[in-house]
């Protein structure tokens, strides 16, 4: 891939990862301004659900490189943006945990200790960005190199860890009936099921050249 | 004085109801003139849907039991954004699709133990007493408030009308279920109809409302039209919706969210900040259509009616009759 046409995508990347919350921004600024509707009825659950489902989508497109890139090695340029679009989850979901402590435990440490300790939705919402936290940390080049590679990679399949809890943690919070997880669900599901199938697939061509290689 | 610091929506953004009511009936038109036809299911939809009556005007009297003091909820609000499962769990759905309820004719049938079964038609039940405006708080289970001008009369007025025997010790309300009517959908777990049920005493207390409108018109079908039950200090669920029949009964009966989750939704529930739902706190509720920042307020006490039911229940450990 030519550096230009990484450039470009990289542009795109952000504004695609950068957008909604541009959007979300607007309509807050909108509600609080003019149009006390710009938010829907219940603005506090518009966000908190904004951000929740934001946090859990670009987690699972993370989640969805590596198996991209190992069944279309066309597209294996695509491996230059995993660390963006995993540092954009992780601040989604900073700002979804913001919601929660600002709009919903309104600062106050009691009503957080109560939550995190009596709601298991809200401790797996929070084990969740627990995990997601030293992955963030660990992002940099040099945390790359000082880990070394393959502790690195040990350390970074949290990030499958982390989106089981975020998911398990959506279902617990909506009431009974309420089938919108689903969806994030499923990917998630094809996601988990795609690694070893794809690592398997790798053995037994590693095994096995075709003979078109040989 | 009352300092009015909610920002209303300007009237300049609100349709007049005869504009609406028009672009209505074109839309009926067109529906009639063929469009129907080629875009099939969903022009019908959005046309007006036959047997909905338009919301006709109540004559209200002043009531001593509303609320003064608090802004209602806007009536775009109080529409827009209801839990009525039987049109579809999310909160949009009861608008988009209650539609297609037939609010008429309907009837109200009375039995259990009663002197003798009635049916009620709804036209003579909205004559049976003078209709009252009262504002109300509502408060959902789900920790989301409204006030609501809503129209009716005591709910004891109907049930000296139904003249029940002095066996009777509870009260069930059953809800329409009309697959025909209603999109029943299966994903929300309820075996339908959904029922409701209060203690005699309770359904007997003054503030119970037999509720047939808001904003001083008949009840538009997402909010439970024709006719619903409104239960002020108890959570939003208690108060059923479309109501098709009423019994009464010696013990206490078996209602939809208390049978389907007894640990979550208790017989009585009250509103009570004390007691909190094992997924979610009770202690403050979000006011519905307030800016973000003021939108989270404490949840009162029986929603701040305590002064006027609190007796109904003492005595009671409110923490296990939740």
């Amino acid at each position: 891939m030519s550096r230009r046409w990484i450039i470009a995508m990289k542009f795109v990347a952000h504004a695609a990862c950068l957008g909604p919350l541009v959007w979300l921004l607007w309509r807050l600024y909108l509600s609080v301004t003019t149009d006390p509707a710009a938010l829907g009825p219940d603005p506090t659950h518009t966000v908190t659900f904004f951000t929740g489902r934001g946090t859990l989508r670009l987690l699972v497109i993370t989640l969805a490189v590596t198996p991209v890139r190992r069944l279309i090695p066309k597209l294996s340029w695509l491996g230059r943006f995993r660390r963006l679009l995993g540092l954009y989850a992780f601040f989604y979901a900073c700002l979804h945990l913001l919601t929660y402590v600002w709009l919903y435990a309104g600062w106050s440490w009691a009503a957080m200790v109560d939550d995190i300790s009596q709601r298991r939705f809200i401790t797996a919402g929070l084990a969740a960005w627990l995990m997601l936290l030293p992955l963030a940390l660990t992002s940099t080049t040099w945390s790359i190199r000082k880990l070394g590679g393959k502790n690195w990679n040990r350390l970074h399949w949290l990030t499958y860890a982390a989106a089981i809890a975020g998911v398990v943690h959506y279902w617990w919070g909506v009431k009974s009936g309420v089938k919108t997880p689903l969806e994030i669900t499923v990917v998630l599901g094809v996601l988990l099921a795609a690694r070893p199938i794809l690592a398997a697939r790798q053995r037994s061509e590693r095994k096995a050249p075709s003979p078109a290689r040989a | 004085m009352l300092i009015q610091t909610e920002r209303r929506i300007p009237s300049s953004e609100i349709t007049p109801r005869e504009t609406y009511m028009n672009r209505r009936a074109f839309m009926a038109g067109a529906a009639a003139a063929g469009i129907a036809a080629v875009a099939g299911d969903r022009m019908t939809r959005l046309a007006e849907p036959e047997g909905v009556e338009a919301a006709e005007k109540l004559t209200l009297v002043k009531s001593p039991l509303s609320l003064t003091g608090e802004t209602p909820t806007s009536f775009q609000d109080i529409t827009h954004y209801n839990n009525f499962y039987e049109f579809g769990v999310d909160k949009g759905d009861p608008a988009r699709n209650a539609g297609t309820l037939k609010t008429r004719p309907w009837t109200v049938q009375v039995e259990g133990l009663v002197k003798q079964k009635k049916t009620f038609d709804i036209d003579a039940l909205l004559k049976l007493k003078p209709m009252e405006e009262r504002v109300y708080r509502f408060r959902c289970v789900e920790a989301w408030s409204m006030v609501i001008p809503w129209a009716g009369y005591s709910l004891s007025e109907f049930i000296n009308a139904c003249e029940p025997l002095p066996s009777a010790k509870f009260v069930q309300f059953l809800s329409l279920a009309d697959g025909k009517q209603e999109r029943l959908p299966f994903e929300a777990g309820i075996s339908w109809p959904y029922s409701e049920g209060l203690r005699m005493d309770e359904a007997m207390h003054p503030l119970t409302l037999l509720t047939f409108g808001l904003y001083g018109e008949t009840l538009p079908n997402q909010d439970g039209a024709p006719v619903r039950l409104i239960v002020p200090w108890k959570y939003g669920f208690k108060s059923a919706k479309s109501i098709v029949k009423v019994k009464f009964v010696k013990s206490q009966p078996s209602t939809t969210w208390n049978d389907m989750a007894p640990s979550e939704y208790g017989f009585y529930s009250n509103v009570n900040p004390n007691v909190d739902h094992p997924r979610w706190s009770q202690k403050t509720e979000r006011r519905i259509g307030v800016p973000i920042f003021r939108q989270r307020q404490p949840t009162l006490m029986f929603n701040g009616y305590g002064d006027q039911v609190a007796k109904l229940y003492a005595g009671m450990d409110l923490k296990k009759n939740f």
